[in-house]
Protein backbone atom coordinates (compact mmCIF):
# COMPACT_ATOMS: atom_id res chain seq x y z
CA UNK A 1 0.00 0.00 0.00
CA UNK A 2 1.20 3.30 -1.06
CA UNK A 3 1.90 6.28 0.85
CA UNK A 4 -1.34 8.25 -0.14
CA UNK A 5 -3.48 4.97 0.49
CA UNK A 6 -2.07 4.68 3.96
CA UNK A 7 -2.93 8.23 4.76
CA UNK A 8 -6.47 7.88 3.31
CA UNK A 9 -6.95 5.00 5.48
CA UNK A 10 -5.70 6.68 8.48
CA UNK A 11 -8.20 9.53 7.79
CA UNK A 12 -10.67 7.19 6.78
CA UNK A 13 -10.51 5.66 10.32
CA UNK A 14 -10.29 9.04 12.16
CA UNK A 15 -13.57 9.61 10.30
CA UNK A 16 -15.23 6.92 11.77
CA UNK A 17 -13.65 7.26 15.39
CA UNK A 18 -14.90 10.24 15.23
CA UNK A 19 -18.46 9.99 14.35
CA UNK A 20 -18.70 7.38 17.35
CA UNK A 21 -17.23 9.59 19.67
CA UNK A 22 -19.45 12.51 19.39
CA UNK A 23 -22.36 9.86 19.72
CA UNK A 24 -20.75 8.07 22.63
CA UNK A 25 -20.07 11.43 24.70
CA UNK A 26 -23.74 12.71 23.95
CA UNK A 27 -24.60 8.87 25.44
CA UNK A 28 -22.17 9.60 28.10
CA UNK A 29 -23.76 13.20 29.28
CA UNK A 30 -27.32 11.07 28.90
CA UNK A 31 -26.27 8.84 31.64
CA UNK A 32 -24.28 11.27 33.84
CA UNK A 33 -27.68 13.69 33.49
CA UNK A 34 -29.65 10.46 34.47
CA UNK A 35 -27.89 9.92 37.42
CA UNK A 36 -27.64 13.68 38.90
CA UNK A 37 -31.71 14.14 38.10
CA UNK A 38 -32.23 10.46 39.81
CA UNK A 39 -29.65 11.88 43.14
CA UNK A 40 -31.61 15.06 43.30
CA UNK A 41 -34.98 13.68 43.29
CA UNK A 42 -34.03 10.84 45.98
CA UNK A 43 -32.76 14.12 47.93
CA UNK A 44 -35.47 16.31 47.38
CA UNK A 45 -37.95 13.28 48.50
CA UNK A 46 -36.36 12.84 51.54
CA UNK A 47 -36.11 16.05 52.38
CA UNK A 48 -39.87 16.48 51.79
CA UNK A 49 -40.67 13.62 54.13
CA UNK A 50 -38.31 14.68 56.80
CA UNK A 51 -39.86 18.54 56.90
CA UNK A 52 -43.70 16.12 56.82
CA UNK A 53 -42.58 13.86 59.61
CA UNK A 54 -41.86 16.92 62.05
CA UNK B 1 -41.93 -2.58 26.72
CA UNK B 2 -40.41 0.59 26.05
CA UNK B 3 -37.02 -0.88 27.21
CA UNK B 4 -37.69 -3.84 25.16
CA UNK B 5 -37.98 -1.72 22.17
CA UNK B 6 -34.85 0.31 22.90
CA UNK B 7 -33.13 -2.86 23.61
CA UNK B 8 -34.06 -4.61 20.29
CA UNK B 9 -33.32 -1.41 17.40
CA UNK B 10 -29.98 -1.10 19.43
CA UNK B 11 -28.99 -4.99 19.12
CA UNK B 12 -30.88 -4.24 15.27
CA UNK B 13 -28.63 -1.30 14.92
CA UNK B 14 -25.16 -3.03 16.05
CA UNK B 15 -25.66 -5.54 14.11
CA UNK B 16 -26.96 -3.77 11.20
CA UNK B 17 -23.87 -1.55 10.89
CA UNK B 18 -21.20 -4.18 12.02
CA UNK B 19 -22.54 -5.95 8.35
CA UNK B 20 -22.70 -2.52 7.05
CA UNK B 21 -18.75 -1.51 8.08
CA UNK B 22 -17.74 -4.93 6.89
CA UNK B 23 -19.23 -4.84 3.22
CA UNK B 24 -18.13 -1.03 3.27
CA UNK B 25 -14.73 -2.29 3.73
CA UNK B 26 -14.17 -5.24 2.15
CA UNK B 27 -17.35 -5.26 -0.34
CA UNK B 28 -17.08 -1.73 -2.35
CA UNK B 29 -14.46 -0.87 -4.65
CA UNK B 30 -12.28 2.21 -3.62
CA UNK B 31 -13.48 5.50 -5.65
CA UNK B 32 -11.57 5.99 -8.43
CA UNK B 33 -10.47 9.82 -8.00
CA UNK B 34 -10.58 9.54 -3.80
CA UNK B 35 -9.58 6.02 -2.64
CA UNK B 36 -10.52 4.69 0.52
CA UNK B 37 -11.45 7.70 2.61
CA UNK B 38 -14.41 8.26 0.00
CA UNK B 39 -16.30 5.50 2.66
CA UNK B 40 -16.53 8.56 4.76
CA UNK B 41 -19.52 9.39 2.56
CA UNK B 42 -21.95 6.46 4.07
CA UNK B 43 -21.48 7.85 7.69
CA UNK B 44 -21.00 11.66 6.77
CA UNK B 45 -24.55 12.10 4.21
CA UNK B 46 -26.44 9.60 6.74
CA UNK B 47 -25.89 12.18 9.12
CA UNK B 48 -26.61 15.23 8.39
CA UNK B 49 -30.07 13.39 6.69
CA UNK B 50 -30.64 12.43 10.54
CA UNK B 51 -30.16 15.72 11.46
CA UNK B 52 -32.35 17.24 9.05
CA UNK B 53 -35.26 14.66 9.90
CA UNK B 54 -34.43 15.50 13.78
CA UNK B 55 -34.84 19.39 13.12
CA UNK B 56 -38.00 18.58 11.00
CA UNK B 57 -39.43 16.89 14.09
CA UNK B 58 -38.34 19.52 16.27
CA UNK B 59 -40.27 21.65 14.24
CA UNK B 60 -43.52 19.90 14.84
CA UNK B 61 -43.28 19.30 17.96
CA UNK B 62 -42.74 22.93 18.35
CA UNK B 63 -46.25 23.88 16.50
CA UNK B 64 -47.59 21.40 18.59
CA UNK B 65 -46.27 22.62 21.46
CA UNK B 66 -47.40 26.13 20.66
CA UNK B 67 -51.39 24.71 19.28
CA UNK B 68 -52.26 22.96 22.76
CA UNK B 69 -49.69 23.66 25.08
CA UNK B 70 -49.31 20.06 26.42
CA UNK B 71 -45.17 19.33 27.66
CA UNK B 72 -44.74 15.89 25.34
CA UNK B 73 -44.44 17.84 22.53
CA UNK B 74 -41.58 19.89 24.32
CA UNK B 75 -40.03 17.54 25.82
CA UNK B 76 -39.99 15.77 21.81
CA UNK B 77 -38.79 18.97 20.73
CA UNK B 78 -35.58 18.98 22.94
CA UNK B 79 -34.84 15.48 22.87
CA UNK B 80 -34.93 15.67 18.70
CA UNK B 81 -32.80 18.99 18.90
CA UNK B 82 -30.10 17.26 21.33
CA UNK B 83 -30.10 14.06 18.56
CA UNK B 84 -30.39 16.12 16.10
CA UNK B 85 -27.08 18.48 16.95
CA UNK B 86 -25.06 14.99 18.01
CA UNK B 87 -26.08 14.11 14.36
CA UNK B 88 -25.16 17.59 12.62
CA UNK B 89 -21.40 17.48 14.43
CA UNK B 90 -21.32 13.78 13.67
CA UNK B 91 -21.75 15.45 10.12
CA UNK B 92 -19.51 18.58 10.00
CA UNK B 93 -16.38 16.39 12.03
CA UNK B 94 -16.52 14.05 9.32
CA UNK B 95 -16.78 16.62 7.02
CA UNK B 96 -13.59 17.90 7.77
CA UNK B 97 -11.90 15.08 8.21
CA UNK B 98 -12.73 14.36 4.43
CA UNK B 99 -11.70 17.61 3.68
CA UNK B 100 -8.48 17.36 4.74
CA UNK B 101 -7.44 14.44 2.75
CA UNK B 102 -9.09 16.06 -0.42
CA UNK B 103 -9.03 19.52 -0.42
CA UNK B 104 -6.01 20.21 1.63
CA UNK B 105 -7.88 22.01 4.18
CA UNK B 106 -9.64 21.16 7.70
CA UNK B 107 -12.33 23.89 6.49
CA UNK B 108 -12.95 26.42 4.09
CA UNK B 109 -16.03 29.48 4.40
CA UNK B 110 -18.05 28.41 1.59
CA UNK B 111 -21.98 28.36 1.21
CA UNK B 112 -22.56 24.58 2.16
CA UNK B 113 -20.63 24.38 5.23
CA UNK B 114 -21.33 27.52 6.36
CA UNK B 115 -24.56 27.37 6.19
CA UNK B 116 -24.34 23.81 8.10
CA UNK B 117 -22.36 25.45 10.89
CA UNK B 118 -24.75 28.18 11.74
CA UNK B 119 -27.45 25.94 10.99
CA UNK B 120 -25.97 23.73 14.21
CA UNK B 121 -25.07 27.15 16.04
CA UNK B 122 -28.70 28.15 15.97
CA UNK B 123 -29.98 24.83 17.40
CA UNK B 124 -27.38 25.10 19.91
CA UNK B 125 -28.51 28.37 20.81
CA UNK B 126 -31.95 26.57 21.50
CA UNK B 127 -30.48 24.90 24.02
CA UNK B 128 -28.93 27.65 25.55
CA UNK B 129 -31.82 29.80 25.75
CA UNK B 130 -33.60 26.28 27.19
CA UNK B 131 -30.66 26.71 30.49
CA UNK B 132 -31.50 30.44 30.71
CA UNK B 133 -35.22 30.26 31.19
CA UNK B 134 -36.54 28.51 34.67
CA UNK B 135 -40.22 28.67 34.57
CA UNK B 136 -41.11 25.38 32.50
CA UNK B 137 -44.04 26.95 30.34
CA UNK B 138 -42.03 30.33 29.63
CA UNK B 139 -39.48 27.94 28.59
CA UNK B 140 -41.36 25.67 26.14
CA UNK B 141 -42.55 28.99 24.63
CA UNK B 142 -39.83 30.55 24.01
CA UNK B 143 -38.07 27.53 22.95
CA UNK B 144 -40.95 26.43 20.20
CA UNK B 145 -40.64 30.05 18.64
CA UNK B 146 -36.90 29.55 18.05
CA UNK B 147 -37.01 25.89 16.84
CA UNK B 148 -39.93 27.07 14.67
CA UNK B 149 -37.15 30.36 13.46
CA UNK B 150 -34.20 27.84 13.25
CA UNK B 151 -35.74 25.99 10.96
CA UNK B 152 -36.19 28.25 8.14
CA UNK B 153 -32.28 27.46 8.02
CA UNK B 154 -32.82 23.98 7.34
CA UNK B 155 -34.03 24.04 3.54
CA UNK B 156 -31.29 26.51 2.63
CA UNK B 157 -28.72 23.75 4.16
CA UNK B 158 -30.04 21.09 2.16
CA UNK B 159 -30.65 22.94 -0.90
CA UNK B 160 -27.24 24.79 -0.53
CA UNK B 161 -25.51 21.62 -2.20
CA UNK B 162 -27.41 22.04 -5.01
CA UNK B 163 -27.75 25.52 -5.46
CA UNK B 164 -24.13 26.82 -4.84
CA UNK B 165 -21.13 25.79 -7.05
CA UNK B 166 -18.39 26.32 -4.56
CA UNK B 167 -15.37 23.67 -2.96
CA UNK B 168 -18.18 21.06 -1.90
CA UNK B 169 -19.29 18.52 -4.29
CA UNK B 170 -22.63 18.61 -5.83
CA UNK B 171 -25.43 16.34 -5.13
CA UNK B 172 -24.18 12.57 -5.07
CA UNK B 173 -27.89 10.74 -4.75
CA UNK B 174 -29.50 12.66 -7.60
CA UNK B 175 -28.50 14.58 -11.00
CA UNK B 176 -25.70 14.75 -12.96
CA UNK B 177 -23.16 14.37 -9.66
CA UNK B 178 -24.99 10.45 -8.98
CA UNK B 179 -23.35 8.07 -7.31
CA UNK B 180 -23.12 4.32 -8.52
CA UNK B 181 -26.11 2.52 -7.26
CA UNK B 182 -23.85 0.18 -5.15
CA UNK B 183 -22.28 3.57 -3.45
CA UNK B 184 -25.96 4.65 -3.26
CA UNK B 185 -27.50 1.43 -1.58
CA UNK B 186 -24.60 1.68 1.13
CA UNK B 187 -25.53 4.86 1.86
CA UNK B 188 -28.81 4.68 2.23
CA UNK B 189 -28.67 1.30 3.88
CA UNK B 190 -26.19 2.87 6.60
CA UNK B 191 -29.05 5.91 7.11
CA UNK B 192 -30.95 3.31 8.59
CA UNK B 193 -29.33 2.02 11.82
CA UNK B 194 -28.24 5.51 12.08
CA UNK B 195 -31.81 6.56 12.51
CA UNK B 196 -32.43 3.62 14.57
CA UNK B 197 -29.98 5.39 17.01
CA UNK B 198 -31.38 8.77 16.77
CA UNK B 199 -35.02 7.33 17.93
CA UNK B 200 -33.24 5.56 20.58
CA UNK B 201 -31.26 8.68 21.61
CA UNK B 202 -34.94 10.51 21.67
CA UNK B 203 -36.23 8.33 23.67
CA UNK B 204 -34.29 7.87 26.27
CA UNK B 205 -34.17 11.87 25.91
CA UNK B 206 -38.23 12.29 26.70
CA UNK B 207 -38.03 9.69 29.59
CA UNK B 208 -35.49 11.64 31.36
CA UNK B 209 -37.85 15.25 30.46
CA UNK B 210 -40.89 13.26 32.10
CA UNK B 211 -37.86 12.75 35.40
CA UNK B 212 -37.07 16.78 35.04
CA UNK B 213 -40.68 18.21 35.30
CA UNK B 214 -40.91 15.68 38.40
CA UNK B 215 -38.23 16.76 39.29
CA UNK B 216 -39.38 20.34 38.98
CA UNK B 217 -42.32 19.45 40.55
CA UNK B 218 -40.73 17.97 43.67
CA UNK B 219 -38.64 21.36 43.85
CA UNK B 220 -41.65 23.29 43.98
CA UNK B 221 -42.96 21.18 46.68
CA UNK B 222 -40.21 21.54 48.77
CA UNK B 223 -39.74 25.62 48.24
CA UNK B 224 -43.59 25.08 49.40
CA UNK B 225 -43.16 24.26 52.69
Amino acid sequence: MGDAAARNFQYLAYGLIAVWAILAVYVLTLASRERKIGREIESLKRMIEDREGK
Amino acid sequence: MREKILYTLGAAAVLLLARNIWVMLTGLPDEAFQGAIFRIIFFHVPAAFTCFLCFFVALIASIGYLKTGRMDWDALAVSTTEAGLAFGAANLISGMIWARIIWGIWWTWDWRLTSMLVCWLLYAGYLVLRRAVEEPAQRARLAAVLSILSFTVVPFVFFSIKWFRTQHPQPVLYGEGKMDAGYRAMLYGNWVPLLMIAVILVMVRMEQEKRLRELDALRREAHAF
